[in-house]
């Protein structure tokens, strides 16, 4: 058949799918996930990496049977960021069946936690959306699955504690923050542990699109001069601000990121591993490829005939992807033993999500425990520091003053 | 909008500025009311409606900004914060105040046209791109004020969820009902856009944009009708951004940045400035030409490729393929889809012959 035959066979598809609404029902046992990425707008950084790393643990799981006998079938829609496109790859999802979906974005998580619920359809927000969407009762169907920004903040003020000699009294934190809803989440539970440990804080914002920061590093190293330097900053920002740090003689080692300030490849477009030498960064899954499930993986490629993808080496976005896709076949999982077998609904799934608990894929995944009340899992986070040209682990899963955040979900809950 | 007979027969302005130029466009618009109220909900999943709202949005939006840069002739930037002003207002008189939608939606506009005034008072000194830096301007000073004021913004999420909209005890919250909800406002905004558009206040309007001189020396008071214009337009940007509130269920800023107000002008442009129908379907151009491109590399593209390449081919292609199909639309005919449509329309008129 010719290529110009194949198309037009295509073209008749498209038409068919448009017209008949595709062909959910062709294929038994199969279930469908929905995943929202971004790999051409602003957080295409973090997408091209983290979404392959979905796709290859879903591929992993296919090529060993499947799912508890059903296969996986991913459909992935790119949003570029932006909300109406979300709406959309939602509705599309919904239309083919998939009983979890995962969202990807903040504006689209918020833009999309009300439909979900409508829909009965759970959706993964990891890094994304709000703090408080870790309360399952006030979001039954958004899940953060991993640590949000408030329990990123507590870790951070936890490790600066240690790191400090165990008290933090009289001593001085900068936080450095891009200046958006998700750069200032993290302010009142920093406020709140300033006055209950006694350190003074300060904060530094940096506006959009965070690639000049001269005068805020200046501020924090000539006249604040702090103890320690928490940063939370998306996109380019994060390697502008460990190249400002270091150009100001501020040592590294007493810098921490948060999430999104943590890869690779943040460091890489800071001028290199060896240039960011003791820089921190707090991480919600585990780095590096020393991981049962990687190696699986990379057999999976070479039985295949193929090369390991090169998004394998951005490790710390790559394994947030295998994470996500984890927890998702583990609630998928959980639902089809919870129906000894049979297929399940999407509101069984969010049961089964519901019911992770001492899934660690290796150490990969932190040992969260996800039920109704807590869609967080714990909110575990891991430190990783770099040295001697790599990312290595400072400090195992803990959770960083956990009740603090606990009160104040407690009083977001009350407040709605 | 699809009938003209086949020469020029008025005899009187009403004639000219009537919105049937002939019996049969009667026919026409209740064959298309029929189509859209009962036919198409009835027979179309639920997915293509979800398509279709988040069109009927985008209409309200492409119309007011068309109303400000195709027919007035002045660029702005802006109007993604004046969709932010609008969608605030009504979240917060919905939220504190418990407002029903009918309301908060009026409301909303009018917070949107006042404060479209003040970011058009540059207008009445400069024109071109002076005049869309000082909108830009506009566009950073309202996000960053709500960024930063949590009595506008809720608190530091600058997020504010709402109830989806109800009418007698009836909430619209399915794509479905939510279909009939975005339908009447959309429809309203083209009615009323055409109805402007043939009134002396529209036809002042394109006196400004073609010669604000000459305008002026006919008596049109500039100064007033550039405001105006920069109010209507802002009037409709506040109540898509009311739509947007109420189908996401939140208002949120981040929805509503500098990037929205450019892919709002793109839509205009593509589809024709100055034209309703040019809004409308540069807006169906703009929301419905990813989608449907990507359906068809979906099919086409898994001829060719695994799926794991494919999302990186989607992607990238589709950037691609949209930005190819927008040079070349421009290219064949600069005037936007509208135009296109009105050469066809000509083309066919004089058929068999060539002029």
């Amino acid at each position: 058949m010719t290529r110009f035959v194949r198309s037009w066979l295509g073209v008749a598809a498209t038409t068919a799918t448009l017209v008949f609404g595709g062909g959910q029902a062709f294929a038994q046992k199969e279930l469908v996930f929905g995943l929202q990425c971004d790999r051409t707008g602003p957080t295409a950084t973090v997408g091209v990496y983290l979404c392959p790393g979905y796709h290859d643990y879903i591929g992993l799981v296919n090529s060993k049977g499947g799912v508890e006998g059903f296969k996986i079938k991913v459909l992935e829609i790119d949003n570029e960021y932006k909300v109406p496109p979300a709406m959309e790859a939602h509705e599309r999802f919904k239309k083919e069946g998939a009983v979890l979906e995962g969202l990807y974005g903040t504006p689209q998580t918020a833009a999309l936690n009300k439909k979900l619920e409508e829909d009965k359809i759970l959706g993964t927000s990891p890094g994304f959306g709000t703090a408080s969407a870790a309360d399952g009762k006030r979001f039954p169907y958004t899940f953060p699955i991993a640590a949000s920004y408030w329990s990123q903040a507590g870790a951070a003020v936890a490790f600066a504690k240690e790191r400090l000699g165990g008290n933090l009294k009289g001593k001085k934190i900068a936080y450095l923050f891009y200046d958006n809803p998700a750069g200032k989440e993290a302010l009142p539970i920093l406020e709140d542990l300033a006055k209950t440990e006694g350190f003074e804080m300060r904060t530094f914002a940096v506006p959009a699109p965070g690639v000049e920061m001269g005068a805020q590093i200046l501020d924090i190293t000539g006249r604040f001069k702090p103890d320690f330097v928490i940063t939370h900053l998306f996109g380019r920002a994060p390697s502008v601000s460990i190249k400002e740090l270091k150009g100001k003689g501020f040592p590294l080692s007493k810098v921490v990121a948060f999430v999104w300030g943590s890869a690779e490849a943040d460091i890489i477009a800071a001028g290199g591993m060896g240039v960011a030498e003791g820089y921190n960064t707090i991480q919600f899954a585990g780095v590096g490829k020393d991981f049962p499930v990687l190696k699986d993986i990379e057999a999976m490629y070479k039985a295949q005939g193929k090369t390991s993808p090169k998004e394998m080496d951005s490790t710390v976005y790559y394994n947030r992807g295998v994470l996500i896709a984890a927890l998702h076949v583990e609630a998928v999982r959980n639902a089809i033993k919870a129906k000894n077998g049979a297929a399940p609904t999407s509101e069984e799934v969010k049961k089964g999500m519901e019911s992770i608990k001492g899934f660690t894929l290796g150490g990969l995944v932190p040992p969260m425990e996800i039920t109704p009340a807590d869609h967080e899992g714990g909110g575990w986070v891991q430190i990783w520091t770099v040295k001697g040209g790599k990312l290595s682990k400072t400090k195992d899963w803990f959770q960083g003053y956990r009740s603090v955040i606990q009160k104040h979900l407690d009083a977001e809950a009350k407040k709605s | 909008m699809f009938h003209r007979e086949s020469g020029i027969f008025k005899t009187t302005y009403a004639a000219d500025a009537a919105l049937y130029p002939l019996p049969v466009a009667k026919w026409t618009v209740a064959a298309l009311a029929l189509i859209f109220i009962v036919i198409i909900p009835l027979t179309v999943h639920e997915y293509y409606l979800s398509i279709l709202n988040l069109i009927f949005i985008a209409i309200v939006g492409a119309l007011g900004l068309n109303i400000l840069v195709g027919y007035t002739g002045q660029i702005s930037i802006g109007h993604a914060a004046f969709m932010s002003v609008g969608a605030y207002t009504a979240a917060n008189l919905a939220v504190k105040l418990g407002l029903p939608f009918w309301i908060t939606l009026p409301a909303g506009g009018l917070m949107a046209a006042a404060i479209g005034v003040l970011v058009g008072m540059p207008s009445l000194r400069i024109k071109g791109l002076y005049l869309a830096i000082a909108t830009l301007a506009g566009q950073l000073i309202i996000e960053w004020t709500i960024n930063r004021v949590p009595a506008i913004s809720g608190g530091a999420q600058a997020s504010i969820e709402v109830d989806r909209p109800s009418l007698f005890g009836f909430s619209f919250n399915t794509q479905g009902s939510l279909y009939f909800f975005l339908l009447f406002f959309a429809v309203l905004a083209i009615v009323a856009t055409l109805n402007l558009a043939r009134s002396r206040i529209g036809r002042a309007f394109v006196a400004v944009r073609d010669q604000d001189i000459a305008a002026e020396i006919i008596g049109i008071n500039i100064y007033r009708y550039k405001l105006l214009a920069f109010a209507i337009s802002s009037f409709y940007a506040g109540v898509c951004g009311v739509l947007y509130t109420y189908y996401f269920g939140i208002a949120n800023y981040e929805q509503f940045q500098l990037i929205v107000s450019i892919d709002y002008l793109a839509m205009i442009i593509i589809g024709g400035l100055g034209s309703v129908l040019g809004s409308i379907l540069g807006a169906v151009f703009v929301t419905l030409l990813p989608i449907v491109i990507r359906i068809f590399m979906e099919d086409v593209g898994s001829l060719f490729f695994t799926t794991a390449e494919m999302a990186n081919v989607i992607s990238g292609l589709r950037l691609g393929v949209f930005g190819g199909l927008i040079i070349f639309f421009l290219i064949v005919e600069p005037e936007g889809l509208n135009r296109l449509w009105r050469n066809i329309r000509s083309y066919f008129r004089v058929w068999p012959f060539s002029y």
